[in-house]
């Protein structure tokens, strides 16, 4: 944390002590009798019959605000409060139980002073540290493991596993089954391939998929409910056949190019295969005209900077393990 | 000098008027000196003026009342930066008036949500949080999807800022003529869900 300014350290320290100051002389003025009236005595006015009274102020009210303001003085002395000044205990809250560090006591003013030239949190950073020294070596050792074998490793899976609920199931479900946009990662149907290092490519820099609307071909509205019917057939479904092969006449347009000539789709692109009966964007016949009418478009973020690589690399073992039981 | 309350007792206004000086000796010590302090006033390197778009979603996520359950304020502890990313720093919200960090979690923090998700799942989120997270208690938006906005004020809202933080942007000013004049055209036609998301998208992305 940076340090203020003289001018406003000292607004602070000014201003703090005027209203103690001002407290006790307050204090000093109103305990006098000034009136001219008897202690006890009646201040001769009275209201609806009820007549005030020249009492003092109670003896052990006034002492206690006298021990406040000692407590305060007192307290300014020991800790930080005044401006930029840090108190005669050297006390902050950033270095509570920060333990010791290179030699230097903990809560010390040289752990201050080096928390401060370094502009960090010094509660957190130990914290940070502690933390990194406790599970650091975990991961640095399941980074350098090749996935080949971290996929065999219970406990790594069992980490990636947690790392999926709290980072992935947002969109791939805690169950990782995926729901209508976000794939099902369970089913080892893969867009852009369920190679491990594929995984990790996909996880590290993302993914962005994008079907054009009616593949930016020209096809006619007219030829939607044809393809449909088509790609219905391929996926091995009821099918009317004469509307399939109009539908296959369309296919030929060109959304083979992306598709393939057999339909299995191109990982390269991440175009799906469409001979499986395995929908992102739903199976129903409406569905896949919205999809072809309307083009898709599906992102996957990176989590290269969120995340880092270690723990991606934790994690796709994890993914591909759940196609790969 | 005879000091008589009776002047104070008598005269109410008068009274009033002590009553704040003594109570604003506080606020001079705790809230000015920070109003004048760097760490509070200037932004964090690579902080970026909300577009047109993304000031109309600011004011959505205001109008709907997100800070209720959404904090946007992450907190120096290991625990919150493991899940949401560094911890949020002064600098960051310079440009926010007001600022969004909440007080309350009913949902996590959003203070670095932006790019966390796509937007296609923010659309389906924010019409039905159940489509995509089951166990989630969050109220649906859909009706931000049909609402359009006509941007007849966005400009107007993008000005004043500007004139708030007049060369504020490291000796620039935070928008240009041209920014302000085409704000209008910028999110004209587009939905609220749109702006939303564009909003929500920016957050957080200055440190890492």
């Amino acid at each position: 944390m940076a340090l203020m300014t003289n001018f406003w350290s000292i607004w602070i320290t000014v201003l703090t002590l005027v209203v103690i100051v001002g407290c006790f002389i307050l204090l000093r003025l109103v305990t006098k009798n000034t009136t001219g009236v008897e202690e006890g005595e009646s201040m001769g006015h009275s209201f609806d019959g009820i007549e005030e009274l020249n009492n003092p102020l109670p003896k052990w009210w006034s002492y206690m605000f006298y021990v406040t303001i000692v407590f305060g003085v007192i307290y300014l002395a020991l800790y930080p409060g005044l401006g930029n000044y840090k108190g005669l205990l050297g006390w902050s809250s950033s270095n509570q139980s920060i333990g010791t560090e290179n030699g230097i006591k903990a809560d010390s003013e040289a752990a201050i002073e080096l928390a401060n030239k370094e502009g960090r949190w010094v509660q957190y950073d130990q914290e940070v540290k502690r933390a990194d020294e406790q599970f650091g070596p975990i991961f640095r050792a399941y980074a350098e493991t090749p996935l080949e074998e971290l996929v065999k490793n219970e406990d790594a899976l069992k980490v990636g596993g947690r790392l999926f609920l709290q980072n992935c199931s947002q969109c791939h479900g805690s169950d990782a089954r995926g729901s209508k946009g976000f794939p099902n990662l369970t089913d080892n149907d893969w867009l852009y391939g369920g190679e491990l290092a594929t995984i990790k490519t996909t996880l590290m820099n993302g993914r962005h998929g994008m079907m054009p609307p009616k593949g930016g071909l020209p096809i006619e509205d007219s030829e939607i409910k044809g393809l449909a019917e088509y790609v219905t057939k391929l996926a091995g479904r009821d099918h009317d056949e004469a509307l399939a092969a109009q539908g296959q006449a369309s296919f030929m347009k060109g959304c083979f190019a992306c598709h393939g000539m057999d339909a299995t789709g191109n990982k390269f692109m991440g175009a799906p295969n469409l001979t499986n009966n395995i929908w992102l964007y739903g199976g129903s016949r409406g569905a896949i005209e919205q999809s072809i009418k309307n083009g898709r478009s599906g992102v996957m973020p990176a989590w290269k900077d969120v995340l880092g690589e270690e723990k991606v690399h934790v994690i796709t073992a994890y993914v591909y393990s759940l196609s790969n039981k | 000098m005879k000091f008589n309350h009776e002047i104070v007792e008598k005269n109410i206004g008068l009274l009033g008027i002590f009553t704040v000086i003594a109570i604003s000796f506080g606020g001079l010590v705790q809230i000015t000196p920070l109003l004048f302090q760097k760490d509070t006033t200037e932004p964090v390197d690579g902080l970026i003026p909300y577009t047109a778009l993304q000031t109309e979603g600011r004011d959505i996520y205001v109008r709907e009342g997100c800070y209720n359950c959404h904090s946007q304020m992450i907190r120096p502890l290991r625990a919150e930066t493991e899940r949401y990313g560094h911890y949020s720093v002064a600098g960051e919200s310079v440009w926010d008036h007001p600022f969004q960090w909440g007080s309350k979690r009913t949902g996590p923090d959003l203070a670095r949500v932006g790019g966390r998700y796509s937007d296609k799942w923010h659309e389906v989120h924010l019409i039905d949080p159940r489509a995509v997270v089951p166990q989630s208690n969050m109220p649906g938006f859909p009706w931000l999807a049909e609402n359009k906005l006509d941007g007849k004020l966005t400009g107007q809202k993008m000005e004043i800022l500007r004139n708030l933080h007049k060369g504020g942007n490291k000796g620039q000013d935070l928008y240009t003529d041209e920014e302000i004049a085409g704000a209008q055209k910028a999110v004209e036609g587009k939905t609220e869900m749109q702006a939303l998301i564009a909003y929500l998208q920016s957050l957080g992305h200055a440190l890492k």
